[in-house]
């Protein structure tokens, strides 16, 4: 479980989130919806440790993230599989390389096993062909269901989703928001999702969370949302092109 | 006034531990052997064997131009003997040129390479991807660009005075002022191999200071791209002060 306790963060003196706390169970879909600029990735690079907070903890299973040294934090974090918004594929290596790196890092399966493995995890996100091909060949949508492909190669526990369908056709989100289900389903993996796209929230999450002046202002299910009566929360989900 | 000197003297104390950080990080790191094997052997050939060709004509006309310059003055000189043109090019290129010229080279083609190289992978959240994969990310791309610097380094600072001294010999034999056997006597003249020892300890010394500088303004690159633009500059500007600094630190120290 992933508990988020009264964290604060600022930079350069200016405050992005304020005694944010979350808790976020085993096996849930969680989408984090807010703003562009509300602080939802940063609220991301604490669950991940990339961000040190200001004030309050992360805990993982009860282990405080902040807490831990550099190598007992990069271990917990091999529990985690990240989708960045922009994918974040290594552009010096191809789309299979990409996603056999943490296989070649991480395990000490045979170089047969780890081809065998990213040609299957490409499979999965139905771009079984595009393993030679260097990222900058790739599509927006298809950089991402590599990177997608590479950060559920390990099989972790949690899966964390920067902004997944940001930037992508309806057609080409609804693919990312049906592989965000399938993988969840099939690896059992808590996800996080980080979107302001209320069409993938509806169709992915299990609860959600708002974010609205630094604060967490609303959490819940899809009902909840559906009869939700916040002023704030519902002038968000108002604003966005979608149909409850 | 009192507060612009504080912000850049914070400023200055603050970049001398980050990278220090850098660098602790980049040295502690558990190597995997497979995945930095790999990029070891291709930093190896992109600092060290794809820089030769640049260094060794730059070394060709540096030490064709310290053959021409010296017969110049040799001629000028009643005083001089022809011996001295071997001994100027030779000792001018072993303890001097050939590494400081090789150095600059760097400096721009290897110091600015890393430096882009890396602030992309900053701004694009490559290195974020490998910090959350678990991966040592100062670890797995700083130190084998450092090693591969300082390992190379030597090799390049000996092609660099080979073909500079060689370009003096030609010059020498071309022009018909100076031959062949005239310009080794003078080359022996003047030979120390401790020069030779004091040149690799330069080169050594240049290398580590482009690589490490330039993967530190590479690493913290932040701002899309006009800051990856910035650490670029930045990078290629401070590995060559830093390569005049310690030019100069060991001069003092090791002649």
């Amino acid at each position: 479980m992933i508990e988020i306790q009264n964290l604060s963060k600022g930079f350069d003196g200016r405050s992005v989130l304020e005694d944010v706390s979350l808790e976020i169970r085993d096996g849930e879909t969680f989408a984090v919806i807010g703003r562009s600029g509300s602080g939802k990735s940063v609220l991301l690079k604490h669950i991940i440790g990339l961000l040190t907070p200001d004030a309050g903890r992360v805990l993982i299973d009860g282990t405080d993230l902040h807490a831990l040294s550099y190598g007992e934090l990069r271990k917990i974090r091999r529990q985690f599989g990240v989708l960045f918004q922009g994918g974040a594929l290594f552009d010096s290596m191809s789309a299979l390389e990409n996603v056999a790196f943490p296989l070649r890092t991480f395990t000490r399966q045979s170089e047969a096993e780890i081809m065998d493995r990213a040609h299957w995890c490409l499979s999965v996100v139905k771009l079984p062909d595009a393993g030679s091909k260097k990222p900058s060949e790739l599509s927006g949508g298809q950089q991402k269901r590599v990177a997608l492909a590479r950060a559920v190669a390990l099989e972790p526990r949690y899966i964390l989703y920067d902004e997944p369908t940001s930037g992508l056709d309806p057609q080409t989100s609804a693919t990312i928001n049906d592989l965000i289900v399938h993988l969840a389903e099939t690896l059992h993996a808590t996800s996080i999702v980080i979107t302001h796209d209320m069409n993938s929230v509806l169709a992915i999450a299990d609860r959600a969370g708002f974010i609205h002046e630094r604060r967490l202002h609303w959490t819940g299910t899809m009902e909840d949302l559906r009869c939700c009566a916040d002023e704030a929360t519902l002038a968000f989900v108002k604003a966005s092109e979608y149909v409850i | 006034m009192v507060a612009l000197i504080r912000h850049r003297t914070d400023a200055f104390f603050t970049g001398l531990g980050r990278f220090g950080l850098l660098l602790g990080s980049a040295f502690s790191g558990t190597p995997h052997l497979r995945l930095y094997y790999r990029n070891l052997t291709e930093q190896f050939v992109r600092v060290g064997i794809d820089s030769l060709p640049i260094v060794a004509l730059a070394s060709a006309f540096t030490g064709a131009v310290a053959a021409v310059q010296s017969i110049y003055q040799l001629e000028g000189s009643f005083y001089l003997p022809k011996t001295a043109v071997g001994s100027f090019v030779t000792t001018s290129v072993i303890l001097e040129l050939g590494a400081l010229i090789a150095a600059f080279i760097l400096a721009g083609r290897v110091g600015a390479r890393i430096a882009a190289e890396l602030g992309t992978m900053r701004v694009t959240e490559q290195i974020d991807a490998l910090e959350a994969m678990g991966l040592n990310s100062a670890s797995y791309l700083v130190l084998p660009r450092i090693l591969a610097g300082v390992l190379m380094f030597p090799l390049i600072y000996v092609v660099a005075c080979t073909v500079g001294i060689g370009m003096g010999i030609v010059v020498g034999e071309t022009t018909g002022v100076i031959p062949l056997a005239t310009f080794i006597d003078g080359a022996r003249l003047l030979f120390r191999p401790y020069d030779l020892f004091f040149g690799v300890v330069k080169s050594l010394a240049f290398g580590f200071a482009i690589t490490s500088v330039s993967c530190y303004y590479g690493y913290y690159t932040s701002g899309g791209a006009e800051g990856v633009g910035r650490s670029t500059t930045q990078a290629t500007v401070m590995s060559c002060v830093f390569v005049l600094l310690a030019d100069y630190v060991l001069a003092v120290i090791m002649l």
